[in-house]
């Protein structure tokens, strides 16, 4: 087993009375692609928020690397290697694809600046399949586009660790095909990555391990298929809508 | 540093406006001097508003204070220290202001941050008139110095030089691109590594020193300095409203603003001097409905729709599915 990239232990976070993560533990080790689901309101965006200091945890502790991260503010969480994007998609919307990029690689975990800065946003253009499309505005791309730009904006930063919010929700099926063999592909280069999501086919091609939140609690955690297959999962799906 | 060919051309073109713009006071001491000075003045307090103001989008109704302190720190110590050394002064007092009030403020949204701000310049009026009534016996303080007209245009000529060429290295920097970033989606600033709050009380200081430069200079004109004049909060909504005029998306935008607006209230407060607040308001509201990205703004929506049809037909056409 690989070292550990990220650990959370006892993560909890309450809005007035609601709990949305109660206690929360795991480990996600070096290079893995790790699967954070469960039904809708179940507290997967919330521990996302955690991790990446978007929200302050009210107890609990959230290592990367070693170094506890939980506590800080969101930019020195940045800088220290998380990256994420968003459920719904956050552009800056003056700027275009490649600005969009560099913004990620000038004040993060890895900090560019000139021509290092432009040309790794060409490359990570070219890596999520937008060649030759740098210059266009980003408010005249289409959503997947937007999505991909967003991705190599936090690709943009070299993470330890890169978070993925519902990154492929919203995607028709041929473009979901193209956007779960670009996962894989980031996968099979080595990064760490944590994916929130909803397409349960994606999870199942794509994760080793997930975990399965409900109503704030973590319920199973595991190999896929073992997970999957858990009665108790499958009655927290089938409890709700039609998610799975 | 590796400059454009545009870059060049603005900086030969912007050097020879200012060397036009400097030889006035040799053809005409009175009227025109008079006006070119206004002018001037409103180019530099306009330009240092927009410096903060524009990527930030954050309205702040403190350039009153911020000038009244400039134009307070030279009546206070003009028998003490040379005036260049008040003016610094003034600035560093300005910029101090400014960094209680970011550190204060800039957390909360934008619309308690221009309450907060317009509060907080009157409050200072207040209290310094206040403090002068109590610690002396009289309303004002009197500025009396060598300088005449012409040197209070020069050096206010000259701030607005430096006000630009800092606005111009801000833009070309990492500190000017995370602004950008933070004007479009703070959010998004935040998790990229920019600690948003800090760069925001950074600029907001630049900005304001820049405006109690503006004061301190301007302080030998008035002659008799007391807070109503030196805090008039007149200055807060005038730059705010020359600003938005011009645009405030790029650096030179305010400058389109200030050249017109000043002439018209020129002509207005001579023809309608009773009147003159009735056109202010009247010019504001028709910016905000008519042009809300000012002149410039306008302007470029205007090249962008004629040059649209040809960026369209290169790259996008080629990836839009027929």
């Amino acid at each position: 087993m690989t070292a550990v990239a990220l650990s959370v232990s006892g993560a909890r976070k309450a809005f007035g009375g609601l709990v949305a993560v109660n206690d929360v533990s795991f480990d996600v080790h070096e290079g893995e692609l790790f699967g954070l689901i469960g039904p809708n309101g179940s507290g997967k965006t919330t521990m996302l928020n955690l991790i990446s200091g978007a929200l302050k945890s009210d107890a609990g502790e959230i290592r990367l690397s070693g170094t506890r991260i939980s506590g800080l503010p969101a930019h020195r969480i940045a800088r220290f290697g998380v990256a994420r994007t968003f459920q719904l998609v956050r552009m800056l919307p003056s700027m275009d694809a490649e600005r969009n990029v560099i913004a990620g690689a000038v004040f993060g975990h890895q900090r560019l600046w000139g021509a290092p800065a432009r040309d790794l946003a060409r490359e990570l253009l070219a890596l999520v399949g937008l060649r030759g499309r740098e210059h266009v505005p980003v408010v005249a791309m289409t959503y997947i586009d937007q999505k991909r730009v967003e991705l190599a904006r936090a690709l943009a930063s070299n993470p330890r660790v890169l978070l993925l919010d519902e990154w492929l929700a919203g995607l028709n099926p041929s473009e979901l095909h193209i956007g779960i063999q670009l996962i894989d592909k980031l996968s099979r280069q080595g990064r760490t990555i944590i994916m929130v999501e909803h397409v349960m086919d994606a999870i199942r091609s794509l994760c080793g391990r997930c975990l399965v939140m409900n109503s704030g609690r973590k319920i199973k955690e595991g190999d896929v298929s073992e997970v999957l297959s858990d009665p108790q999962v499958v009655e927290a799906y089938l409890g709700d809508d039609d998610d799975a | 540093m590796r400059l454009s060919a545009g870059e060049i051309w603005t900086g030969l073109v912007g050097a020879f406006a200012v060397g036009v713009a400097a030889l006035l006071p040799l053809f005409d001491q009175g009227y025109y001097l008079a006006l070119a000075l206004n002018i001037v003045l409103y180019a530099a307090l306009c330009t240092a508003w927009t410096l903060f103001s524009g990527p930030t989008h954050y309205v702040s109704l403190a350039t009153a204070a911020f000038f009244g302190l400039g134009t307070y720190a030279v009546g206070l110590g003009l028998d003490y220290l040379p005036f260049p050394a008040l003016v610094l002064a003034g600035g560093a007092a300005a910029a101090v202001l400014a960094g209680l009030v970011g550190a204060a403020t800039l957390r909360i949204s934008g619309v308690y941050f221009v309450i907060f701000t317009f509060g907080l310049a009157e409050l200072v009026r207040q209290v310094v008139s206040y403090a002068q009534t109590k610690l002396s016996t009289r309303m004002g303080l009197y500025v009396f110095t060598d300088f005449t007209e012409k040197h209070i245009y020069w050096m206010l000529l000259a701030l607005t030089v430096l006000v630009f060429i800092t606005g111009w290295l801000i833009n070309r920097s990492r500190f000017g691109f995370a602004m950008q970033i933070i004007g479009n989606d703070e959010t998004v600033a935040r998790h990229s590594g920019i600690n948003t709050a800090r760069l925001k009380i950074i600029l907001f200081m630049i900005s304001g020193a820049f405006i109690g430069m503006a004061g301190a200079i301007l302080a030998p004109r008035y002659a008799y300095v007391e807070p109503p004049s030196a805090f008039n909060p007149m200055i807060s909504f005038l730059v705010v409203i020359m600003a938005l005029l011009g645009g405030t998306l790029r650096l030179w935008g305010p400058l389109v603003g200030v050249i017109p607006f000043t002439l018209v209230m020129d002509f207005v407060s001579v023809r309608f001097p009773n009147d003159t607040s009735i056109v202010i308001g009247i010019t504001f509201l028709v910016i905000v409905y008519l042009l809300p990205d000012g002149v410039t703004g306008r302007l470029e929506q205007l090249l962008a729709r004629i040059r649209q049809p040809r960026s369209h037909a290169e790259p996008a056409a080629v990836k839009e599915p027929a």
